[in-house]
């Protein structure tokens, strides 16, 4: 969407009003984003984490894919952020703050690098000539499935090889650990 | 079903009615289920049968001061019970309590409440992390390790009731179930799926309810024996009121969603005078059945807990999938 048609309407207009939410929940998910990165607590950057997958969900939900946006808070909020409490638990259950000065990444170059990939992405935004289709399918369960198993069943197998990459990974890494 | 703004408040005013009026008279009838089963009379001076305990025991709650304790997170400790009762709220708005009556159905209806219902285990981690309490944090612990075990089980036998049906849309998993009782999901006779395994699948999925709303004989969360309270030892006041009533309106929720994917909703058993009453018939006599349990069953220990699921229950929901499948193919 791009940012000069959306000042443009009423805001009690149709599209006023999707500006208002599209805006409200990219608001959410920057506003996540930048408490999952510069809170020194780690519960406090899990909870930024999944007021910005809430965020993400919205937007999805936003585009007319009620099923995504779901998925987005089931496998996101529900399994990995929970995953993730789990290595917080076994890693710093006192809940230590963060010691000691910033790392140089952290600092000039994180922001560098930040800025380019946004500015990156926001050129191609802009230059890019976005074609308006109209609605392809509803979006259901059933349209999503025929098409990961039958155009795209490419793409979905070799996401489950990346899928067994990662869980042959974890057995290597705990294996190390059980022989020391 | 048009979606105007006075629609929408009507819809949200009346969830949020249904959940708080249900989750304060819940705790009535635990309390006098209780007393029954321990022969005791219970709450019975307030009003008549000790009808006006829950609110009396609202406004006692709302009159306490709201401490938070020293060292504890206090932005987090005070998201954390509002993030109880949110999930639970939300999810009425898509729940069909008769084929009129549902604030706004959605064509991914299963999934959105098991996603909201995921929410929840969030909700007494930060509880547990924010109290700076290591009774809290251990019972947070626990509390995951439990969502994530039955959450699985739960969603595949879920699962097998949408492949059964060939849709998410909880009004389309109600009307394929409504012609007769031989057409509920728990004994599948006559339908899609002749699959004599279902029985088995609704109790997976009703111990699975039982154990993500951590209800005994799975409430290892607040085993008040080992942990004082667990997640909500540190809270008082309202805090811990809204934690007691999220619990109830999670209740009703898994109660709700066993009566649609298993019981037909809210059609009869024999095809006579389908509507809201049936709905809200099957749904009480499951929350009584839960009632039932908590006072029955003693408390489990942790591993059994987990064993229950990795080793019996999710093998079994997978065979069933495996299985449901396989007869819908063949016929």
């Amino acid at each position: 969407m791009n940012p000069s048609t959306l000042a443009s309407p009423g805001l009690f207009t149709v599209e006023g009003l999707v500006g208002v939410v599209f805006l409200t929940m990219a608001a959410i998910t920057l506003i996540g984003g930048m408490i999952a990165c510069n809170s020194d607590r780690l519960v406090r950057s899990l909870s930024g984490l999944v007021i910005c997958f809430v965020g993400v969900a919205g937007l999805y939900f936003l585009l007319n894919s009620p099923f995504v946006s779901m998925m987005q808070i089931l496998i996101y909020v529900g399994a990995i952020t929970v995953t993730i409490s789990f290595a917080i638990m076994l890693a710093a259950p006192e809940e230590k703050r963060k010691i000691g000065p910033p790392s140089l990444f952290s600092g000039p170059l994180g922001f560098i690098a930040a800025a380019l990939i946004a500015g990156g992405f926001a050129t191609l935004a802009v230059r890019t000539e976005w074609t308006v289709h109209e609605k392809i399918n509803d979006g259901s369960m059933k349209v999503i499935g025929l098409q990961l198993l039958t155009d795209h069943s490419m793409v979905f197998e070799l996401v489950s090889v990346v899928l067994l990459v990662a869980i042959l990974g974890a057995l290597v890494i705990a294996r190390q650990g059980r022989e020391q | 079903m048009r979606l105007t703004l006075l629609n929408v408040i009507v819809a949200v005013v009346i969830a949020i009615a249904f959940a708080a009026v249900n989750a304060a008279y819940l705790v009535w009838a635990e309390r006098r289920g209780a007393a029954r089963i321990q022969r005791r009379p219970g709450p019975n001076i307030n009003g008549p049968f000790g009808l006006l305990q829950p609110p009396l025991d609202g406004i006692k709650l709302m009159a306490k001061q709201l401490t938070i304790p020293g060292g504890a997170d206090r932005i987090l400790f005070i998201i954390a019970p509002i993030l109880a009762m949110f999930p639970a709220i939300t999810s009425f708005v898509t729940i069909p309590f008769s084929d009129t009556i549902v604030a706004k159905n959605m064509n991914v209806g299963v999934l959105m409440i098991f996603a909201f219902a995921s929410l929840g285990s969030m909700s007494l981690l930060i509880a547990g992390f924010s109290s700076r309490n290591k009774y809290s944090m251990m019972s947070s612990v626990r509390a995951v390790s439990q969502a994530v075990a039955y959450e699985i089980p739960m969603l595949i036998t879920a699962i097998t009731v949408v492949l059964i049906t060939g849709s998410p849309d909880l009004m389309e998993i109600v009307r394929q179930q409504s012609p007769s009782i031989l057409h509920w999901n728990i004994f599948p006779l006559l339908g899609n799926s002749h699959n004599i395994l279902m029985p088995f699948a609704f109790l997976i999925f009703f111990v699975c309810t039982l154990a993500e709303t951590n209800r005994a004989p799975f409430d290892l969360g607040e085993a008040e024996s080992e942990l004082v309270a667990g997640f909500h030892t540190e809270y008082g006041s309202m805090g811990f009121g809204l934690f007691f009533m999220g619990e109830y309106a999670n209740i009703v929720i898994g109660s709700c969603m066993t009566t649609i994917l298993f019981l037909g909703g809210w059609s009869c058993p024999f095809g006579l005078f389908p509507g809201v009453w049936w709905f809200i018939l099957k749904l009480y006599l499951l929350i009584a059945t839960f009632i039932w349990i908590r006072w029955t069953f003693p408390r489990t220990t942790i591993y059994g807990l987990l064993n229950l699921s990795w080793k019996i229950l999710i093998p079994l929901s997978l065979a069933n999938l495996l299985l449901t499948a396989g007869l819908i193919k063949v016929f």
